[in-house]
């Protein structure tokens, strides 16, 4: 191909943004100057435990407030709640609130991963009694899907629930229920027919959690928070109207499910964010009597971060624009997941490198740097490593997905 | 907002694939890489059939008026068919040379020629220092007469020498250590007293020269652009540089990961495809993670050369760094996925294997480039 092209052609890669698309990142960022919550403390200064009542309520607030200002599932068709809003507005809103620094949403489980797949996969009635209470965060929802004998082999799970009259009856436990604690209303992914191979037996039930023979048991993090949970099921009652798409099809819903929850893993603004915190912390403390920015050992591994950083930030456009534009997002969400939380993870540790042994000291301890977050964000971006499809189970779905490879035996 | 390649250079990418796929099999290659010479006339003269060489020239001088990110698009072809020819050294180094530096009559002169192919350039300006700075250029620029200068001294890793019909030579019009005095001179390859040393390295796909002028005289008029005022044009081609060789080992990744990958879907041990051991299936997907990402760096990369100028420099040693890295992290694992052939001369995987590495070290080893990196992020 020669010679055949339009001038100015070369510089269609286009960065920017609409006015309008420019516009509505203003308005949402001085909505935020103005209205984020003040951070409440605990006695040493650091954020309240997930199940503190204080941090609930405040939690719920602002995401009533998010929602009156028209911030919540904004993604959403218009008819359920939503805005329509496209993919572009969507990203510009969640960049803003990473970089404000704004609390997650405490009903996020409900907006990003039920509410969508109610919409999908729902019946009218379902959507009518669910949907508006997620918005609200009237309702708070948690996922009943690991199970001890069924993590990364989740679709080997065994709660299981039989048919009795207009109800299922379910005996089982689930485990690394976030939010357990204190959520109203749990999807649960069940085994309804154990005859049928693993993945055409499992159905995809609504069950209250005030429902008689639930008990929810909080497990310690290596954190020392309560993060999630195990959830024992004993005889529970569960309406027949409670199921989602049809009798032993759960697998179908839930696999779309998980896919929204790789997304919400990766976030790279939230990348860009911790990088930019780490360059912050290493122009403040020393190494050999100058700026640990100076050091050129430092430098080196500090740069070699950001240009991974930069990659994604690049990377992150192109899905952006794929989406955008209509093209097919491929192995996309899988990559995303297994790069950006390995290199959170590798930033909290370049951290603790800067910090030297000030990085051990734990919240509340005198001298301690940053109120202690750094050793327990290296943690915790262990745990989202693992989380959500390990990285070794995201390898395995890029080989073969991405490259065609064969499944292991 | 869209942040990617126009349909015009996805096209423009289809069709330099196959072309090369035709002109530049891994047989063809393996032919130039065993020959003396480095070269084949016939497939250069293909290439020029195709425009690539006059792809950043302007439309005026019978370019293809095509920018930075085309070019990276070309690259990357050429770079998975480990092509040898010399449209790195010559349509992309020399062409944003001449681009930038040359007067209105020396662009008239050359830029038609260089756009044909008709004539081919390369640039002398490392020394046995390697350094990128101006400090790196003290081959002295001595006024002989007032309309003659004279060279005496020597250039290293001058690529693709041996094809190249004029050298442009960076060189000190004025003694110091700083960008102030740093002249461009363009010397034909045949001028007497200049000789040229071929400098093998174990990446047979592109020649490498010693170039050492002994007193050799050149005329006043070959300065190319200011006298003195040169260092501003090296350092934009720099940027170039780093992108082109990065745009090179995203193609050639690519392609190393393809062939390891195909490799892992035929051979069977203890019974089945080795591809279907995790082992073999995780460093797939390792590589994939990586070339992934690194191409849309890549490509910020390049458009920001002419896009976004503040951020050029940065945007290039960031991607020299990474694919630096990347290519070589690539190919190490697609040797091993083939396991003891890959480590054969007879098996092709080992030219990608060395012009990865080769790719790595030239231009600013990505080590060099995160210092610019941190330095370029006011660290």
């Amino acid at each position: 191909m020669t010679g055949r092209r339009l001038p100015g052609d070369t510089a269609r890669m286009d960065l920017s943004f609409s006015k309008e698309d420019e516009a509505y990142r203003q308005e949402v960022r001085a909505w935020l100057r103005k209205n984020l919550p003040k951070r409440e403390t605990d006695a040493e200064g650091g954020e309240l435990t997930l199940d503190d009542p204080r941090r609930i309520a405040n939690a719920k607030a602002w995401q009533r407030k998010m929602y009156d200002a028209g911030y919540v599932a904004t993604g959403w068709p218009e008819e359920y709640g939503g805005h329509g809003a496209s993919i572009l507005r969507q990203s510009i809103l969640n960049e803003e609130l990473v970089l404000a620094k704004a609390p997650t949403l405490i009903g996020m489980m409900g907006i990003q991963m039920l509410g969508p797949t109610l919409i999908r996969t729902g019946t009218d009635e379902q959507r009518k009694r669910f949907l508006p209470k997620i918005l609200t965060a009237e309702e708070l929802w948690c996922q009943g899907y690991s199970e001890p004998g069924s993590g990364s082999d989740l679709a080997s799970l065994k709660t299981r629930a039989e048919l009795d009259g207009d109800f299922f009856v379910v005996n089982g436990q689930k485990v690394w229920t976030s939010t357990a604690q204190f959520a109203d209303w749990m999807f649960c992914l069940v085994r309804t027919d154990p005859s049928a191979p693993k993945h055409k037996g499992i159905s995809y039930l609504l069950i209250d959690m005030k429902s008689p023979g639930i008990t929810v048991r909080p497990l310690v993090q290596m954190t020392g928070q309560a993060g999630f949970n195990e959830v024992f099921f004993d005889n529970v009652r569960v309406p027949r109207k409670n199921l989602v798409g049809n009798l032993n099809e759960g697998w179908i819903v839930a696999n779309s499910t998980l896919s929204f929850e790789r997304n919400m893993l990766a976030s790279t603004t939230r990348t860009q964010q911790l990088m930019s915190d780490l360059v912050r912390l290493a122009g403040r403390r020393t190494r050999n009597g100058g700026k640990a920015l100076k050091d050129p050992v430092v430098r080196q591994r500090l740069a070699e971060l950001e240009i991974q950083v930069e990659a994604m930030k690049f990377h992150s456009w192109k899905q952006l624009s794929d989406g955008i534009h209509g093209r097919s997002p491929g192995i996309g969400a899988s990559i995303n997941k297994l790069v950006t939380t390995e290199l959170n993870h590798a930033i909290c540790a370049a951290a603790l490198d800067v910090l030297g042994g000030y990085g051990g000291l734990a919240k509340g301890a005198p001298h301690v740097e940053d109120r202690g977050v750094w050793p327990i964000d290296w943690m915790f971006t262990l745990g989202m490593i693992i989380g959500g499809g390990t990285s070794q189970i995201q390898k395995n779905i890029i080989a073969e997905r991405g490259l065609g490879m064969p499944r292991s035996a | 907002m869209d942040f990617g390649l126009t349909d015009d250079q996805r096209l423009l990418a289809e069709a330099a694939r196959q072309f090369l796929a035709g002109e530049s099999t891994p047989q063809a290659v393996r032919r130039i890489a065993e020959d003396p010479q480095g070269f084949s006339p016939e497939l250069n003269r293909r290439i020029a059939e195709q425009g690539w060489p006059g792809l950043l020239i302007p439309e005026a001088y019978g370019g293809l008026g095509l920018g930075i990110l085309d070019a990276a698009v070309i690259l990357t072809e050429l770079g998975r068919a480990l092509t040898p020819a010399p449209f790195l050294s010559s349509g992309v180094l020399a062409t944003t040379l001449f681009l930038s530096a040359a007067t209105a009559a020396q662009r008239r002169a050359w830029l038609p020629r260089l756009a044909s192919g008709e004539v081919t350039a390369t640039v002398a300006w490392l020394e046995d220092s390697e350094r990128f700075d101006p400090a790196g250029i003290k081959l002295p620029a001595r006024k002989a007469r007032s309309d003659q200068i004279r060279l005496s001294g020597a250039k290293l890793f001058v690529l693709d020498a041996q094809v190249a019909d004029v050298l442009i030579v960076a060189v000190r019009s004025k003694r110091g250590v700083g960008p102030d005095g740093v002249s461009l001179l363009l010397v034909p390859r045949d001028t007497p007293n200049l000789e040229l040393t071929p400098l093998p390295t174990i990446d047979r796909t592109r020649r490498a020269y010693e170039v050492r002028f002994d007193d050799v005289a050149v005329p006043r008029s070959h300065l190319l652009g200011g006298e003195g005022k040169a260092w501003k044009h090296l350092a934009r081609m720099f940027d170039v540089a780093c992108v082109a060789i990065a745009a090179e080992s995203q193609g050639g990744a690519e392609r190393a990961l393809e062939m390891a990958v195909e490799y892992a879907k035929v051979r069977e041990q203890f019974g089945r495809a080795i591809g279907s051991f995790q082992a073999v299936k995780h460093m797939a997907a390792e590589s994939f993670a990586d070339i992934e990402p690194s191409r849309s760096l890549l490509w910020y990369a390049a458009w920001a050369q002419q896009a976004i100028p503040k951020d050029a420099s940065r945007a290039a040693s960031m991607a020299k760094a990474r694919l630096g890295d990347v290519y070589s992290r690539v190919a190490n694992r697609a040797v091993q996925m083939h396991g003891g052939i890959g480590f054969t001369w007879e098996h092709d995987i080992h030219f990608w294997f060395k012009r990865a590495k080769v790719n790595e070290l030239s231009f600013g080893t990505p080590t060099w480039h995160r210092e610019r990196v941190a330095q370029l992020s006011g660290w």
